[in-house]
């Protein structure tokens, strides 16, 4: 891997820190984009010790979706004008039940996962297109492949992301930059802390960085599952009868 | 501090206790719980490389440090590094090894902490020189119940009572430490079979000044004649400045558990007598890289499930060295004869180097480890029996690799204990220290 200029939205997510840390040991550029500044800060420091660079922090609300175009703009001139990955990690899970009662809480939800998110996939395609190279990797869910009544409106923002990036890979194509959506399985991260663990689904934040920085640097399909094998449990759950779909709790 | 769903999937290295824990994973200092939030107690862990109950707080809460695991500074100069206590030895060494520095020393697993080398003030094979890894330990951050996170610098009460503490005294959040500069990642070995544990002082004696690490392996399944017979090993750090650090792969994994019918005495003679060939056919001097030789077992993941499913216990004690040559005859002679002793026994002599840790383990004299497979009543039997043998040679057993101790033999081989126990945070506590501080 050459040394990269790499721009990550989330980068305080658990599968963020590891993506780093495979660019940080390759010597990359790095800008960390999150809420919190002072742990943005630790993950600067470290990843400079591990390698990096440069390590610059944009710490905001990245939901704000009225800063985008300008801060992305920003991100890429710290970087000399050229960014060769961006990477998309920020989610929210969410509560359901709580956002069904509330529905400003839902569409927060569908903010975050994807209306902000579709803003900065659409500030990283144009900047791209620009450069005629480069790869947006934004990061989905197997939950937005079939409406389920335990998760939907998270699986909702996914799906509409998981869409637009498919979309943006299909624009980037002819111009010589790429971009893959990735949609993960269980992940063992603070976001799933609360669900009783841990079988053999469950795959490790550092597996999954190792392969998503795998489909930036090699070609890739544009839609991909992390780990595989979940590509053939979604085509089953997508094709059992909604009669006997909607008998289960899943 | 609502959600109290138990979790049965964090157990020790030895795999003999299966307690459920409420189980919290703080990724940043600031996420670390508050140790006043809850009625229950609280016992930090990193990564459970220790083979007993001082990782267990049943029905509790742990507080599992390992996605605190970041670095702070290194200074190319003095070689100090400081990091988050979750970070492993694996990580500082992929990180220090190219730069030229090493671990002032190292346990037998590059997969712990160095919150939890801290904890066990763990100890290597080069304890003769550099004393254990609590002497390479300048400063580190403690965040107790009863105030505001501090600073503890070397010297001071709390500081000798966190060093081998069992993490009694605080949740240690981040560790600064003296790396030793090195030339090379490799290290001339070299293998000198001995016959009896005479040969074995004496080559240790020898040895003490002109080698940096020292261990030997004792055969501790064969009785009669070969009774006492083992590897003496012996190296130096090469100069050849090949910087290289240990590759990343996991190699081998031990994907199920043994039943321990596999693991009677048979094989274990099998074995030993294989090994005790393989290594006399080898050539003296070797040159190795450092991780085989530091780090063997590291190659085969979750090589404790070869013990099965009832897991495993450790045993390792310290014997001061006037009585350790009568000691350890005694031991392994009792060993022999039990036909349960384990693929590796390993005896090393520790130098007279102290860290300040009121409950550190090494002293000066010789140490004996080896693995027993759990065979319930007839193992915690045996180990009765080796007891009273440490026991009346002034020995005493050490806490990371135990499990089943008394309280009154843990209170006698540690005398400065109730020190640990006035600095000990009330909110914090474990299985091992509710069984070892009953008075
Ligand atoms: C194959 C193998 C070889 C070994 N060889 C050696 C050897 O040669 N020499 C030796 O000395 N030991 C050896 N050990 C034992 C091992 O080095 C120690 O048990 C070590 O302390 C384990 O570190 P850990 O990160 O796994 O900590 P754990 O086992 O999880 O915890 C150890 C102790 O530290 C405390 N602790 C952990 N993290 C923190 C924290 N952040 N704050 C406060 N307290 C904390 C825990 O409460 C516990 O009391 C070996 C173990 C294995 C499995
Ligand atoms: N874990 C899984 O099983 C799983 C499965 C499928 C998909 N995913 C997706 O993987 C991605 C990474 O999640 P993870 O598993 O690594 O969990 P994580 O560690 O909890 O990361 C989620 C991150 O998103 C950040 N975030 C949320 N809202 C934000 C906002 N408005 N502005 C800035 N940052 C915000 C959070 O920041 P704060 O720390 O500030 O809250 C957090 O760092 C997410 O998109 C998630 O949907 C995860």
């Amino acid at each position: 891997m050459l040394k990269r200029n790499i721009i990550i939205l989330g980068a305080l997510s658990a599968i963020a820190e590891e993506t780093a840390r495979l660019y940080a040991a390759k010597g990359a550029n790095l800008v960390l984009a999150g809420r919190n500044e002072e742990r943005l800060n630790q993950l600067a420091a470290d990843l400079k010790i591990r390698g990096a660079a440069q390590c610059d922090v944009v710490a905001m609300d990245l939901s704000h979706e009225e800063l985008v175009a300008s801060t992305f703009a920003e991100m890429t001139s710290a970087l000399n004008g050229k960014a060769d990955g961006v990477y998309l990690f920020y989610g929210l899970l969410g509560d359901q039940r709580q956002e069904e009662g509330d529905i400003t809480a839902a569409l927060r939800n569908i903010n975050v996962n994807f209306t902000s998110a579709a803003a900065w996939c659409l500030a990283a395609a144009n900047q791209l297109e620009r450069q005629a190279s480069g790869v947006l990797i934004a990061v989905s869910s197997v939950a937005g492949d079939r409406g389920r009544q335990s998760n939907y409106i998270y699986g909702a923002g996914k799906a509409g992301l998981t869409v637009l990036v498919q979309g943006i890979a299909h624009r980037l194509a002819p111009k010589g930059a790429r971009a893959v959506v990735a949609k993960l399985g269980f992940v063992d991260t603070p976001m799933t802390a609360h669900i009783a663990k841990k079988g053999l689904l469950w795959a490790k934040p550092a597996a999954v960085a190792a392969r998503l920085v795998a489909a930036a640097e090699k070609p890739s399909l544009p839609v991909v599952y992390v780990p595989g094998f979940w590509r053939v449990i979604m085509t089953i759950i997508c094709i059992v009868p909604a009669k006997i779909f909607h008998k289960t709790k899943l | 501090m609502t959600d109290l769903d138990f979790r049965l999937d964090y157990t020790s290295w030895g795999r003999v206790v299966r307690a459920p824990h409420h189980v919290l994973k703080p990724r940043f200092v600031d996420t670390v719980p508050r140790l006043t939030d809850s009625e229950g107690s609280f016992l930090p862990v990193g990564m459970r490389r220790s083979y007993g109950d001082s990782v267990i707080n049943s029905c509790n809460h742990l507080i599992d440090m390992t996605g605190v695991d970041r670095f702070h500074s290194f200074d190319e100069e003095t070689g100090i590094l400081h990091c988050d206590a979750g970070v492993t030895l694996d990580a500082v060494l992929r990180f220090s090894v190219p730069r030229g520095w090493f671990l002032a020393t190292t346990p037998g697993t590059r997969f712990v902490t160095l919150g939890g080398a801290l904890a066990n003030d763990v100890h290597g094979k080069n304890h003769h020189r550099a004393g254990t890894f609590g002497c390479s330990v300048r400063s580190f951050g403690l965040i107790r119940s009863d105030g505001p996170p501090q600073r503890v610098e070397r010297g001071g009460p709390l500081f000798e009572a966190t060093l081998g503490g069992l993490g009694l005294t605080g949740i240690i959040t981040d560790v600064e430490i003296e790396l030793v500069r090195v030339e090379s990642a490799y290290l001339n070995i070299e293998r000198i079979a001995y016959g009896n544990i005479r040969e074995f002082f004496a080559l240790a004696h020898e040895s003490g000044d002109r080698f940096e690490h020292t261990v030997s392996w004792i055969d501790c399944a064969n009785g009669g004649d070969a009774l006492g017979r083992g590897i003496f090993q012996r190296a130096n750090w090469c100069r050849d400045g090949r910087l290289i650090p240990h590759g990343t792969k996991s190699g081998a994994v031990m994907p199920f558990d043994m039943p321990v019918r596999l693991l009677n005495g048979t094989t274990v003679r099998l074995f030993n007598t294989f090994y005790n060939a393989l290594q006399k056919r080898g050539p003296r001097v070797q040159e190795t890289h450092y991780a085989p030789f530091f780090y063997p077992l590291d190659s085969i993941r979750d090589w404790n499930r070869m013990y099965g499913g009832a897991g495993l216990y450790q045993y390792q004690c310290v014997i001061p060295s006037i009585n350790a040559e009568d000691a350890i005859e005694a031991l392994i002679r009792r060993i022999a004869r039990s036909g349960a002793g384990s693929f590796l026994a390993v005896l090393k002599t520790f130098g007279e180097r102290q860290s300040g840790g009121c409950l550190s383990f090494p002293f000066e004299g010789a140490t004996l480890a080896l693995d027993f497979a759990n065979r319930k009543a007839e193992t915690l039997s045996l180990m009765a029996q080796l007891d009273q043998i440490v026991e009346d040679a002034g020995g005493r057993l050490y806490p990371a690799k135990d499990g089943r101790m008394s309280a009154g033999m843990f209170q006698q081989g540690y005398p400065d204990w109730m020190r640990l126990r006035e600095l000990k945070d009330p909110t914090i506590t474990s299985d091992f220290w509710q069984r070892v501080s009953y008075c």
